[in-house]
């Protein structure tokens, strides 16, 4: 219980102690600003895991938008700075889970349901019309509404 | 001696709910009249209680009795009154016992504004929501118990956090509660008609305006949540997709598919069944949330402590009631397809279309919040499922919604009249087009609020053709009944949330700057310029409140207090200034001094220029409107039954001359 | 039939919210499993703590396993972590780095001088750059790292009594099973 009220305390009520989230950088240009702050939103920090590493205050934040940002100057590649991340803090701190078998069911379960939701629509509606034509197609209410 | 009988109040509510859920099914199932007619008195009567007990605890806070545990964990000497009021649901015990308030307020609402319903149904109706207040109120009773008392009483209490010391928090959780809890009607409905078996078509037309004020606050609330993560929760942001965001966001999905569905069943008949499940749904994703909140099952910022004990009372309560329910339909849900055939073309597939892209984009949000549980059951290894996933899967959904929309009015029931539908079309498209050059000039290429603008003109101009289209065809006072106005308004939201969501997310400019006292930095065409800190104090709170001075073309437009405040218990939170305008926000926060001994010195600074995020909330609210308008509906009103059966026939005196039955 | 899909759909969720309440019961939810367990230590080369004239790297602690623990004076559980480390760790019988991570030297001496220093050397991060190729994120963390530079082992928070007998033990028993 008590490592968790250490999460809580650090996390959910922002301590002075080391850094800020806003850390003014050093940016060639406003292109590589820009970069900087997407890809940092797409990584979650490792300490207060309900923050990207862009808004988070952990100290940890701080020091791994340091090493995205000199990555960045390096010439390193977005996937190069997610790799080595990820090598470290594992597929965690990844906010867009990577296309592969284990995320799957993720990434396409919702059209497989689509298409099985479409099938049974296209089932009804094609019945219905049916219906329709052997009917009278009476648009009963003259006010539609 | 009064928190004893604020407890002593829940134990009676808890007696009188179960005699509120089980005598009148009870009664309704024999035949029994005198027993039918004990659900109002009942449910009055729990109301009675459960506001009691929530006024002992306000009373708790507002006097400071610190002898109540839950009043020294959440609040403390320092709390001006009004967040010790809103520390009231500051954490979970509370919370509960608003979740139980508000389900009598519904119960009450209902009980008073049934008149015209028959006996029998509204036995069966607020039974129901009795057996549901049983749940909450055994739960709150055995695990969640707001009036223990701590012993010896401390001198002085805890905080309530912070980042909840704000109206935000004080408004938030009552109103997405009122729709959250609101649900349970529909369900409460459903429920009964699948256990009269009769499946009356009526009961869809009684249930129509209890879903459309359920569903307008719970956009409500999902509005004020999102504004207030915004401007004080910190970084801009108004939607995370966190746990507990979705939570509150799949039942309100569910909730317009279910609407519409409505619609379809009361008009045409057709569909009753799936309506029925959608009900079903949309409580069963509420209670869910609240489970999810609270078991510590997921990780979430909004999340409450976690305990087993009480995930497990959960689980157990949502396995009765949404399985039961889920059985019951399995049972008694009517099988063969009934009501009125339609075409291929016709509003009857439109809504269907438009239910599936709904019910699939609320599934995708489960699929998405669950997964890093589904991980760890399969043994996938930790996956975290953010933004970039919901986001983008949401908008690939919702984008053939949002080209259906504008065809909705103009769809008949049946069969739709293919001429009006191109005509129609070709207006909005040409309008939708033109828009998204003169856009493509205005924002330098960015593709999504071109996408962004041509979407919102395509749904506001289509709209605006059938409100011209109604004003020229019907005469005056026949123009826009309150259903149809309803659903105008809500789509007209719709286009103003696209401006808002594509242009903002586009086209925001964030910068973090290092400036000194009298140093300027420019962001999205103004110039900021850092005129040092002063410092302040508020009643709980002391501050370091920089002052900065917006300038356009060398004119001062305004100036800004961002703080960083420091609360009597050492935290440390900032509060951001903004400048709100109809067509863009300025937003600056506060960091931290670049050197930590000398505040007069240089500070670093977060700048933001946000176009047009203020649509977002508006059309939020737009939807709401019609929501509520809707809701208002005359039809949906009607005096007694035996008037209603009379009106169905042509020669009925309830209908003037020239009207048409609805 | 299909009117039974929603039932054994919901019954499914069913199962993995109690699969979610019992995992709970075993797991730290924050904890984040290291990608890092049975792959080479980082490469490493610090300077000693007080004395920075003086480095150790990866190479000179090879030959024989180690713990590494993580630690720091603004680091709360670290204090209440420490007793353990000063008896039934030391007494497991390995060397004990200490791992300064993020501290200011003058504090990081004062705090092993009020609360003892049970480490054999100590390393001083005080940027948190070899941390992160540790993939450390918190404090305390303790690495346990064999004689090959492989790490073994690692516990996210303070070492408890439960977690020297459930974890740290089997995984030494199993390094000793190793070692002909």
């Amino acid at each position: 219980m008590r490592p968790f009220l250490v999460w809580l305390a650090l996390c959910l009520l922002p301590l002075l102690a080391f850094a800020q989230a806003i850390q003014p950088l050093p940016f060639r240009d406003r292109a590589e600003e820009v970069r900087f702050q997407k890809l940092s939103a797409e990584l979650r920090c490792p300490m207060c895991q309900n923050e990207t590493l862009a808004d988070s205050n952990a100290p940890i934040a701080h020091d791994l938008r340091r090493q995205v940002f000199e990555m960045i100057q390096a010439g390193k590649s977005d996937d190069e700075i997610k790799t080595y991340l990820v090598d470290r803090y594992s597929q965690f701190v990844l906010y867009k889970p990577p296309v592969e078998p284990s995320t799957w069911l993720l990434w396409f379960g919702p059209a497989v349901l689509l298409a099985a939701g479409a099938i049974v629509v296209a089932i009804q509606v094609r019945r219905r019309a049916r219906q329709a034509s052997a009917s009278t197609p009476a648009n009963d209410t003259e006010d539609d509404w | 001696m009064i928190p004893e009988l604020g407890q002593f109040a829940l134990v009676l509510a808890l007696i009188l709910a179960l005699a509120q859920g089980v005598l009148p099914i009870v009664g309704a199932w024999r035949g029994n009249a005198a027993l039918v007619a004990t659900a109002r008195p009942t449910a009055a009567g729990q109301a009675v209680f459960v506001f009691a007990a929530m006024a002992i605890l306000i009373y708790a806070f507002l006097s400071y009795d610190f002898s109540v545990a839950y009043v020294a964990d959440n609040s403390n000497l320092a709390l001006p009154w009004y967040y010790r009021v809103t520390a009231v649901w500051g954490a979970h015990e509370g919370s509960m016992l608003l979740w139980v308030f508000i389900l009598n307020v519904w119960s009450l609402a209902l009980a008073a504004f049934s008149r015209h319903l028959p006996d029998v149904f509204v036995a069966r109706v607020l039974g129901v929501l009795g057996l549901i207040g049983v749940g909450f109120l055994a739960f709150i009773l055995f695990t969640s118990n707001p009036f223990l008392r701590e012993l010896p009483m401390p001198a002085d209490g805890g905080d309530l956090n912070p980042v909840l010391q704000d109206p935000g928090m004080t408004f938030h959780p009552p109103v997405l509660y009122m729709g959250y809890v609101g649900f349970s009607v529909a369900f409460a409905f459903s429920i009964a008609a699948l256990l009269g078996g009769g499946m009356e078509q009526a009961w869809v037309r009684w249930a129509r305006p209890w879903t459309n004020v359920a569903w307008a606050f719970l956009t409500l609330g999902i509005v004020a949540g999102s504004w207030w993560a915004y401007a004080e929760l910190g970084w801009g942001g108004w939607w995370f997709w966190d746990p507990v965001e979705n939570a509150s966001f799949m039942p309100w999905l569910v909730g317009v598919a279910l609407i519409h569905a409505q619609a379809v069943t009361e008009k045409r008949g057709s569909l009753p069944a799936w309506t029925v499940l959608l009900s079903l749904f949309a409580f069963s994703l509420s209670l869910l949330g609240t489970f999810l909140v609270r078991s510590g099952v997921l990780t979430s910022v909004h999340a409450f402590a976690s305990d087993p004990r009480r995930g497990l009372y959960i689980l157990g309560f949502l396995i009765i009631v949404i399985g039961g329910s889920l059985l019951l339909y399995a049972i008694r849900a009517p099988k063969v397809a009934t009501g009125k055939p339609f075409a291929a073309m016709s509003r009857e597939t439109g809504i269907m279309i438009a239910n599936l892209l709904f019910t699939t984009a609320a599934a995708m949000v489960l699929l998405g919040t669950l997964f890093p549980l589904i991980g760890d059951a399969l043994n996938l290894g930790r996956v975290s499922v953010g933004p970039p996933y919901f986001g983008f899967l949401f908008v690939l959904l919702m984008a053939p919604a949002v080209l259906l929309l504008p065809f909705g009015p103009y769809l008949r029931w049946g069969r739709a009249e293919g001429r009006q539908l191109t005509a129609m079309a070709l207006r909005a498209g040409v309008a939708a087009i033109v828009c998204a050059i003169a856009a493509a000039f205005f924002a330098q290429g960015h593709l999504r609020a071109i996408a962004g603008v041509a979407g919102a003109v395509w749904v506001g101009a289509g709209t605006l053709a059938y409100v011209v289209k109604r004003w020229r065809e019907m005469p005056r006072g026949r123009r826009f009944p309150a259903e149809m106005g309803g659903m105008l308004i809500a789509h007209a939201g719709v286009a103003i949330f696209l401006i808002g969501v594509m242009l903002s997310e586009s086209l925001s400019v964030e910068r973090d700057v290092r400036l000194a006292p009298g140093e300027v930095a420019s962001v999205g065409g103004y110039d900021f310029r850092f005129d040092g800190v002063e410092e302040t104090e508020g009643p709980n709170w002391r501050a370091d409140e920089g002052i900065v001075t917006i300038l356009r073309n060398g004119k001062t437009v305004g100036t800004m207090h961002p703080q960083k405040r420091t609360y009597s218990r050492g935290q440390v939170q900032t509060e951001s200034a903004i400048d709100a305008g109809l067509f863009r926000d300025i937003y600056v926060a506060l960091g931290e001094p670049m050197d930590a001994n000398d505040v007069s010195g240089a500070w670093a600074v977060r700048l933001y220029h946000k176009p047009f995020v203020r649509w977002i909330w508006l059309g939020g609210l737009f939807m709401m409107a019609g929501g509520f308008l809707a809701a208002c509906e005359r039809r949906f009103r009607a005096k007694k039954i035996a008037a209603e059966a009379a009106a169905a026939k042509p020669a009925s005196p309830a209908l003037k001359a020239g009207e048409s039955p609805a | 039939m299909s009117r039974l899909l929603p039932l054994f759909a919901f019954l499914l969720l069913v199962g993995l919210f109690g699969f979610g309440i019992w995992w709970n019961t075993q797991h730290d939810q924050h904890e984040i499993v290291s990608p890092l367990i049975d792959k080479p230590a980082p490469a490493f080369s610090l300077p000693v703590l007080g004395e920075p004239a003086r480095v150790v790297d990866k190479a000179s602690l090879l030959g024989k396993p180690y713990f590494l623990n993580v630690f720091a004076s603004w680091c709360i559980e670290c204090v209440h972590e420490h007793p353990m480390l000063m008896t039934d760790v030391k007494q497991l019988g390995l060397p004990i780095v200490g791992f300064n991570y993020k501290d200011d030297p003058q504090a990081a001496t004062a705090w092993l001088e009020e609360h003892g220093n049970p480490f054999d050397v100590i390393v001083a991060d005080r940027d948190g750059r070899t941390g992160i190729d540790f993939g450390v994120y918190a404090a305390p963390e303790t690495f346990l790292v064999d004689a090959k530079g492989v790490i073994r082992y690692k516990r996210i928070g303070p070492i408890t009594p439960e977690v020297l007998e459930k974890e740290i033990r089997p995984a030494l028993a199993a390094l000793a099973k190793e070692t002909p």
